[in-house]
């Protein structure tokens, strides 16, 4: 698919594909395109050409909100909590959303908190988390939908160190016990690396590589377009 | 003692409670429909006329008053679910302004049909004329419709907080309220939860309806609209962006302006709504995010 903007080309027929049971990584440095592509994918932004196709069907012209009824769930890079809604009324609104008895919204929630290291905030109002509380919380949210497939915009953003292992492990939770397929868009190459099945590199619109984590890390394209800026950018952050 | 030297006594003071809780479901109905439409709906004062109307006619026919209040609702919901389907849902993706200047125009429409259908002059709606009879309580006379009207509306904005919080349209419609689009996004059904909040919102109108004509039994074409204008000053007053703030704002202006009708002198009451104004102007430039809202919520609802 391809995505203009003006006449700016954000992405150039760039082809991904993601499949049930697989975690893939979309790393690629600041304007290569990933948060457009996102948007392409779920729903918040049309392809200037090409398509977006869900379990075979062509859902192009679907609303974000029947693609995430059929399957496809997203989380945002900003907090996009319902802000005086509760931690665990906003896991459960989503549960609800897609068809669940409150009984099992209810679990849901509490078994996503958990998973996700947000019990002790379940019953706060979502406005007082910590930034990093905020996108697991989002993270919680998406899968409560029981999305077959979820695309998760930066969702370590701000999350401290030590708590990447548990994320980490969320992660693959999602798709070992859920069955869904992971989108992980993050900066954190480290992160990506350790985690990914397959890992797809973008730079400026064009995918660049694509491959399992030994692929691209072997791929000097990767380091030289990616990997050398993101140095700059780790240090600089 | 400190009532009598204010010059009003506890009849002035239940009708203002009663006032100022009627106002509160209309505030209620207004809030509902902006926090998932993000519209100002300024033609629900017609919708409250439409059902004074459906009373005055059940009247006029003879009808007895459950018929009456039944054919009110009816109108009234089904008004509303018209004006949502043929004006509101098309016009979603269009500018708050357009949509505000859609219910003026609608607004106007339903007062031009009711001048058309109905006469300037007025219908008589007197079926429920016994509610103004006082009860007497440890000494002090009160009408009944003042308590009737409090405890209506205790029992509705009571219905509303369960709605909200326990059910699964109510915290959807939550959620819509807060973030229409990431709603839609995890399955809300926008459709559903527009048809909810619009059908409550009606149903409280209907309720104004009834106890607004037992006050004022004289159904014109301009019936209620005097009320609409103080509700919404009162919701900006208390804080558009959220029910509880907004609802307070609602009961506050009719509160004050039930006390100021009866405190002000007779020859004065005709500059009560200059009054109310003013004073809503003056509260809003001290507090532009609303009376009954946080510092901290203010600066968070900007962002």
């Amino acid at each position: 698919m391809s995505r203009s903007f003006a006449g700016v080309h954000a992405l150039r027929e760039v082809t991904l594909e993601l499949g049930r049971r697989e975690v893939v990584g979309l790393i690629g440095p600041n304007g290569a395109g990933k948060s457009t592509l996102v948007n392409v994918l779920s729903g918040f932004d049309l392809p200037t050409s090409g398509s977006v196709e869900l379990e075979g069907k062509d859902v192009t012209r679907w609303s974000p909100g029947r693609r995430g009824r059929n399957g496809l769930s997203r989380t945002f890079q900003h907090s996009h909590a319902f802000r005086s809604l509760s931690v665990r009324e906003n896991v459960e609104v989503a549960a609800l959303g897609v068809g669940a008895s409150a009984r099992e919204a209810k679990d849901r929630a509490s078994e996503l908190l958990g998973t996700l290291g947000l019990t002790a905030q379940a019953n706060a109002a979502a406005e007082t988390l910590a930034q990093g509380d905020e996108r697991r919380l989002g993270v919680a949210r998406a899968l409560a939908t029981r999305p077959r497939f979820v695309l998760l915009d930066e969702p370590a953003a701000g999350l401290p160190e030590a708590e990447l292992p548990d994320f980490s492990s969320a992660v693959r939770a999602v798709r070992d016990d859920h069955d869904a397929g992971v989108l992980l868009i993050d900066h954190n190459v480290a992160l990506i690396m350790a985690i990914c099945d397959r890992i797809y590199v973008l730079d400026q619109g064009r995918m660049l590589a694509e491959g399992t984590p030994g692929e691209i890390q072997a791929n000097l394209d990767v380091a030289a377009a990616y990997l050398g800026e993101s140095a700059v950018q780790d240090t600089g952050a | 003692m400190t009532l009598a030297f204010l010059g009003m006594n506890w009849q002035t003071l239940a009708d203002a409670v009663s006032l100022g809780a009627i106002y509160a479901l209309m505030a209620v109905g207004i809030g509902l429909v902006f926090g998932v439409l993000r519209l100002v709906n300024f033609a629900y004062g017609q919708l409250v006329m439409a059902g004074a109307y459906a009373l005055a006619f059940a009247y006029d026919h003879g009808w007895p008053v459950s018929v009456g209040i039944l054919l009110c609702f009816a109108v009234v919901l089904t008004l509303s679910l018209l004006l949502d389907r043929i004006v509101f849902r098309p016009l979603r993706a269009h500018s708050p302004a357009v949509m505000l200047v859609a219910t003026f125009a609608i607004a106007f429409l339903l007062q031009s049909i009711a001048l058309l259908w109905f006469g300037p002059l007025g219908k008589i709606s007197a079926s429920l004329a016994a509610l103004n009879q006082p009860v007497t309580i440890s000494g002090v006379d009160i009408r009944k419709i003042a308590i009737v009207a409090t405890a209506l509306a205790a029992a509705c904005l009571l219905a509303l907080v369960l709605l909200l919080g326990r059910t699964r349209v109510g915290l959807h419609m939550r959620a819509a309220a807060m973030d229409f689009r990431t709603a839609e996004l995890l399955g809300v059904r926008a459709g559903r939860v527009i048809t909810a909040a619009v059908l409550v919102s009606g149903v409280l109108a209907a309720i104004v309806a009834v106890m607004l004509t037992v006050q004022t039994p004289l159904v014109t074409p301009d019936f209620a609209l005097r009320d609409t204008i103080l509700v919404l000053a009162g919701v900006v007053l208390g804080g558009m962006n959220r029910l509880v703030p907004a609802t307070l704002g609602g009961f506050a202006i009719g509160f004050a302006s039930g006390l100021l009708g009866g405190a002000l002198p007779t020859n004065w009451s005709q500059y009560l709504p200059s009054f109310l104004f003013a004073a809503v102007i003056l509260v809003l430039l001290v507090r532009p995010g609303g009376l009954f809202t946080r510092e901290g919520q203010r600066a968070a609802e900007r962002v």
